[in-house]
């Protein structure tokens, strides 16, 4: 795998108010987290090369990377819209690290926004075109029907899949715009009602209005500027693709190969991580992830959450900001954001201590896309 | 002829039927005749569904039916209790398993009104049910129920 070498940082980050945010339109959400992106850099939007986005979820509109550029005010030299679902934010890293090797561009804001909360979300709970005779409607069910076969498969109880949602609620009550704060036991979720067995309505994601962007540029231009600079230390990619039920292993995903990818990519090994922030869209994808990404032993991630291991304060907390499970359910832009204010020490009461290398995992349809990303801090506790 | 008789219960999965297609009308016509048929591959003779113009595993366009038994086992489940779709609203809790058919594909397919509770594994049986004059669902029981 060819090595980044810290070529290439993150320089802003930015967000929305996460939840319930009427009256923002869907390019509201991405002009306003970029424009706060391009604030926290020091950067205006005259200074980008490029717009890359992941369209939303809630619709699907075509050309949507040169209308954010529009509303920008803005004729980038770079743009594009990439459809790798949840893992989109982070495969648009890739094409942007391809762009500024190519020469093409030297600052690049990457963001998502959408408002399926207090707009349309029709399309989350559509019928899967034949399928919708079998009463599989949207992703709650799809996941359940991968969570039960790794229950089958590794003896995961519910009890531990109340651990991760518990884990991330954890650490949404110390971020004030997470979109659910409130603590909650074993018990509260055992009371939850069932959405579709294994799965409690706790397991599930809340749907959420939002927005979340971050810019991309070179270490040279990086060092020109204020924020302190979060390095790109490696990415990977691997892509299940099939649907879901007819793929060979059901209670797996992409993240052994992309966390090879990565890890390679970066010169760095699974016990180098200080904390990861994981696509936890139900709670049984932070277990398998983090066993594919090799944390634990496969079978083990329940017991690992179960253990209170990935609390902040444990030996690799996870989704410290609240994950998708808490802060909000958007596809995975704002874990990016967490992972650089972590390495930044910009978390407040939730910072890892001596956080120097994070893990961002993210995957999209039905475990059907992944993407791996470490970053680091690297210089700034030498 | 006589019309067969459709339960009410039935007749609201009318809406949720996919548009005809060149593809599906052969497997549509035949479930309406009470039969599951499934398409092979006269080239590797691998079993495919849905259908499709050619073969999954090899390329080969040229295809064929095949009446299956439907036999087969579940190879995971959930318990649905969410209202999705009003059609499914009485069976709720219903339950929809990834079946793993005998001949080698998988299908998605709607447990309804069980008995007893299933397993991953469990031994399962088409049971075909008449949505309209021309048009029926596959749903799956347990064998021997």
């Amino acid at each position: 795998m060819k090595s980044l070498k810290q070529k290439y940082c993150i320089v802003g980050v930015g967000n929305t108010a996460y939840g319930k945010n009427p009256g923002i339109s869907q390019i509201a959400h991405n002009v306003l987290a970029i424009r706060a992106a391009l604030e926290d850099a020091g950067l205006s939007a005259q200074d980008l090369d490029g717009v890359l986005t992941k369209a939303p979820t809630s619709t699907f509109p075509m050309l949507w990377g040169p209308k954010i550029a529009e509303a920008l005010r803005i004729q980038p030299k770079v743009t594009a819209t990439l459809d790798q679902a949840g893992a989109s934010n982070i495969g648009l890293i890739q094409y942007a690290i391809s762009a500024i090797e190519m020469g093409q561009a030297e600052v690049i804001a990457i963001s998502y926004g959408d408002n399926p909360r207090t707009g349309t979300r029709a399309s989350y709970a559509r019928p899967r075109g034949d399928d919708a005779l079998a009463g599989l409607f949207g992703a709650p069910s799809s996941y359940a029907m991968v969570a039960k076969r790794h229950m089958h498969e590794y003896g995961t109880t519910n009890e531990q899949l109340a651990n991760v949602a518990i884990a991330h609620r954890t650490h949404a009550n110390m971020n004030p715009n997470a979109q659910f704060q409130e603590l909650f036991t074993v018990d509260d979720y055992m009371s939850s009602r069932w959405v579709a067995e294994p799965f409690r309505l706790l397991d599930c994601c809340p749907v959420s209005d939002g927005g979340a962007a971050y810019i991309i540029t070179t270490e040279e231009k990086a060092k020109e500027l204020r924020a302190l600079p979060v390095y790109i230390e490696g990415i990977g990619q691997a892509h299940p693709s099939w649907d879901f039920y007819r793929r060979p292993e059901l209670a797996t995903s992409g993240a052994k190969i992309a966390g090879k990818m990565a890890f390679e990519s970066a010169g760095l090994q699974p016990t180098d991580v200080d904390f990861c922030e994981i696509y936890d869209c139900f709670t049984i994808v932070p277990l398998i992830s983090l066993e594919e990404y090799g944390f634990v032993n496969k079978g083990e991630g329940g017991s690992f959450y179960e253990e209170q291991r990935t609390h902040i304060g444990g030996e690799l907390p996870c989704n410290t900001s609240g994950g998708l499970l808490s802060e909000t359910g958007m596809p995975g832009t704002q874990l990016v954001v967490e992972a650089v204010r972590q390495l930044r020490g910009e978390g407040e009461n939730r910072q890892v201590k001596d956080a120097e290398v994070g893990l961002v995992s993210q995957q999209g349809g039905i475990m059907t896309t992944h993407a791996t990303m470490l970053l680091s801090n690297q210089g700034v506790h030498q | 002829m006589n019309e067969p008789a459709i339960a009410d219960k039935f007749a609201a999965f009318e809406e949720l039927i996919p548009p005809l297609t060149d593809l599906n009308a052969p497997y549509r016509e035949a479930l309406s005749r009470g039969e599951l048929i499934l398409q092979r591959c006269k080239s590797c003779s691998s079993y495919q569904y849905p259908f499709e113009s050619f073969c999954y595993e090899c390329g080969s366009t040229e295809l064929e039916h095949k009446i299956s038994l439907g036999q087969g086992s579940i190879y995971s489940f959930v318990k649905v209790h969410q209202p999705y779709h009003s059609a499914f609203k009485p069976f709720i809790p219903y339950t929809v398993a990834t079946i793993q058919l005998d001949e080698g594909p998988r299908l998605l397919c709607a447990m309804l009104e069980l008995t007893t509770e299933v397993e991953i594994g469990d031994r399962v049986t088409p049971r075909i049910e008449r949505i309209t004059a021309s048009e029926s669902m596959l749903t799956y029981e347990l064998e021997g129920s």
